[in-house]
């Protein structure tokens, strides 16, 4: 007779000629202990992460909040940092500054060519294509960060020196191109075109995604307008996709704000006595890579606290990135329902 | 489907197997030159230790060969860092700790002094034994200039940012006959703290008289572009025509960098291992009897004396809580000390001890019970 290993359930059962009653429970329904387990499962999850997030911050807080305390300059503008001693002075301008530029340039490059990307696979590429194509930009992800750094410093860096010594040549007038003397593999320049490649799988992916599903009316509805491909493009996929090439940009940005390891291995930490400069030809030290660095000599909870505020204010910096992306989300699904 | 799954396991246990021969190999390598037939003292169990990343390798050295003699013994050394070293055995929780800088006898914040709580834990006064000297280098990268000589004060000049090209005259003035290029000098320094660092600018105040200004810190205070940690200044220098860096002798070694002569005011003198003894000779003693804590002298004009380095202490109770411990620890130390492995440390960047500190060292392993 039949258990339900094929997936078939008392429903399906024929009464039997000797009297057995038809109709047993063989849990292949809707058991109701199978849906309060996973019911369960999934709520603690949710919750889990939750709390897992919220304890985060709070942790940061706590130990932060000493240190802060006992600081002697504002640690939201001061470029200074001199975390231990009887008279600490610390802040994260500069820390901050590093952080953003690096980002941004990463930003400036990554999202153009991820939205070019991605509208090469959905709309230009023949199908034979498309999908090696996508799956070989979804492999850059998979590189390790550390990886990127060392093929930067080792492999990228030299050809980025002529591009570096162009823009400081000829627009080293404006402050944000001025040369500062640094090697040209260990600029905040550099290093936000390394993490451009970085999450150009991200901003790909995600854009490929929504390019995909531009519903095909709009697009045959624009070609037979009279539309060129570049204007049924600009016209009906772009608009379409819009919301989801941001919110990709802000999963991207994320990651860009976040990253460690490459940044540590390819910028250059400035000296305590440099001057400021707003140049992107120079190096500096960005959150993470500040904290990941000195990570090995968190001698005192003073010092400690000091370098947990800073990863604060990178914790509230991502946590607004986040945030953005959300509210764009939500907008879109506004629009769509 | 099956077959893949084999051929993929099997090529997995290859990979592992030559992963693994290759770690095998490279350990007799590293320990090879010191095989040759000692009377080493055994014991069996294990040690535990921790602190200074300065001696790694030279530890690791000596564990290999002492457990190449000595099957059943075990050595763990955990790099940690100097005062994470000191704080876990004055805890207990090691039994032995290694460190850049002998146990402070001024206290640092009120509370007690390293030393007053080393020997609060062990009921007698904990000892500082020199073991492993790390000769700093002065590494440069410069096209066609294979011979430099720095002194102390052009040093200074350079890592301060002040002198700031190769042909400046006060280098020539100390490099009569060598044609130096108008390269700039890129100075590439620790973005990391470091006790690399604080040695460097603990010799650069000492030495340079008054052309020093900061205070010797871990962190680094002078001019140029930080790198993370001794690999990428080496990196740094390296990739840079004009770059220069202070580097553990090694990885100058290894990256095939120049390596500046320093003239302290008695010749130039080359970084070799007997330059480096000679300078740990002159180092005056200033623990009392088998307390071998020292202090370099920065400034010697001692010829053939190289002056840049730092010295690593192995930390222990002068009379150990547990007998058998006790013993197993002067076992190991006794072997680490030998000749025969102090000369063995060249080929990875130390400098061996010179005789006349190793007979001492030899006599406060001795005197320890």
């Amino acid at each position: 007779m039949s258990t339900s290993i094929t997936g078939r359930s008392v429903i399906d059962e024929l009464p039997d000629p000797e009297g057995r009653p038809p109709l047993t429970g063989d849990r292949a329904s809707t058991g109701r202990w199978g849906d309060r387990l996973f019911g369960g499962a999934a709520t603690s999850s949710g919750v889990l992460v939750i709390a897992l997030v919220s304890l985060v911050g709070l942790f940061l807080v706590i130990q932060a909040v000493p240190s802060l305390l006992n600081n002697n300059v504002n640690f939201l503008t001061s470029t200074e940092w001199v975390p231990s001693g009887a008279q600490p002075r610390f802040g994260i301008a500069a820390l901050l500054w590093a952080t953003v530029i690096t980002s941004v340039i990463a930003m400036a490059v990554a999202v153009p060519l991820g939205v070019a990307v991605a509208l090469f696979i959905t709309q230009y590429a023949p199908p034979w294509l498309s999908k090696p194509a996508a799956a070989i930009i979804d492999l850059l992800a998979a590189v390790p960060s550390i990886v990127y750094g060392f093929w930067g410093l080792n492999v990228a860096g030299q050809y980025f020196e002529p591009v570096q010594n162009f823009l400081n040549t000829y627009l080293g007038w404006i402050p944000l191109f001025k040369d500062v003397g640094t090697s040209a593999k260990s600029t905040l320049a550099f290093a936000g075109l390394i993490l451009a490649i970085m999450i150009l799988p991200i901003i790909t992916a995600i854009s490929r995604e929504v390019f995909a599903q531009v519903p095909t009316a709009h697009k045959e509805g624009a070609l037979a307008l009279g539309a060129t491909k570049w204007e049924m493009i600009r016209t009906a996929v772009l608009p379409f996709g819009k919301p989801g090439v941001i919110s990709g940009a802000m999963l991207g940005l994320g990651r860009a704000l976040g990253e460690t390891l490459a940044i540590m291995i390819l910028l250059s930490a400035l000296n305590p006595n440099a001057a400021w400069s707003w140049s992107i030809f120079t190096g500096g030290e960005t959150f993470a890579s500040k904290i990941a660095l000195n990570a090995g000599e968190f001698d005192s909870p003073q010092k400690t606290g000091a370098y947990i505020a800073a990863g604060l204010v990178l914790f509230i910096l991502t946590f607004v990135v986040n945030a953005i992306a959300r509210i764009v989300i939500e907008r879109r699904k506004a629009f769509t329902e | 489907m099956k077959t893949t799954r084999i051929g993929q396991l099997a090529s997995l246990a290859v990979i592992g197997s030559l992963v693994l021969a290759g770690c095998g190999s490279d350990n007799t390598s590293g320990s090879g030159s010191s095989s040759s037939p000692v009377a080493v003292d055994c014991f069996t169990g294990t040690i535990n230790a921790e602190g200074s990343s300065a001696q790694k390798n030279a530890i690791e050295e000596a564990i290999a060969s002492y457990g190449k003699a000595c099957s059943g013994a075990k050595i763990n050394y955990n790099p940690t860092g100097s005062g994470a070293g000191i704080k876990q055995f004055t805890a207990g929780q090691v039994d032995f700790a290694g460190s850049d800088s002998a146990l402070k006898t001024t206290a640092a914040d009120g509370g007690q002094t390293e030393a007053a709580k080393a020997e609060a834990y062990c009921g007698a006064p904990a000892w500082n034994i020199p073991m492993v000297t790390g000769p700093i280098a002065v590494a440069y990268n410069l096209k066609g200039v294979d011979k430099l000589v720095l002194t102390p004060a052009v040093a200074a000049d350079i890592f301060a940012g002040k002198i700031t090209a190769w042909n400046d005259p006060a280098i020539a003035a100390v490099n009569p006959g060598v044609t130096l290029p108008s390269t700039a000098i890129k100075v590439f320094f620790r973005s990391d703290e470091s006790g690399t660092t604080e040695n460097f600018t603990k010799y650069l105040k000492a030495a340079a008289g008054g052309k020093w200004a900061a205070e010797p810190a871990k962190k680094w205070t002078g001019a140029g572009e930080g790198k993370e940690k001794s690999a990428g200044v080496s990196e740094g220098v390296k990739s840079t025509d004009g770059g220069v860096t202070y580097v553990e002798w090694s990885y100058a070694k290894d990256n095939k960098l120049g390596v500046a002569q320093i003239d302290n005011g008695g010749g130039a003198v080359e970084l070799t291992g007997a330059a480096v003894g000679k300078a740990v000779a002159a180092a005056k003693q200033v623990g009392t009897g088998n307390d071998l804590a020292l202090k370099l002298d920065y400034t010697t004009k001692e010829a053939g004396a190289y002056p840049i380095l730092l010295v690593t202490y192995e930390i222990v109770c002068s009379k150990g809580k547990d007998a058998t411990k006790a013993k197993s620890i002067k076992a190991f130390l006794k072997h680490f000390a030998s000749a025969d492995v102090q000369k063995s440390l060249e080929g990875i960047g130390y400098a061996p001890l010179p005789t006349e500190v190793e007979t001492k060292v030899l006599a406060a392993i001795d005197a320890l019970s």
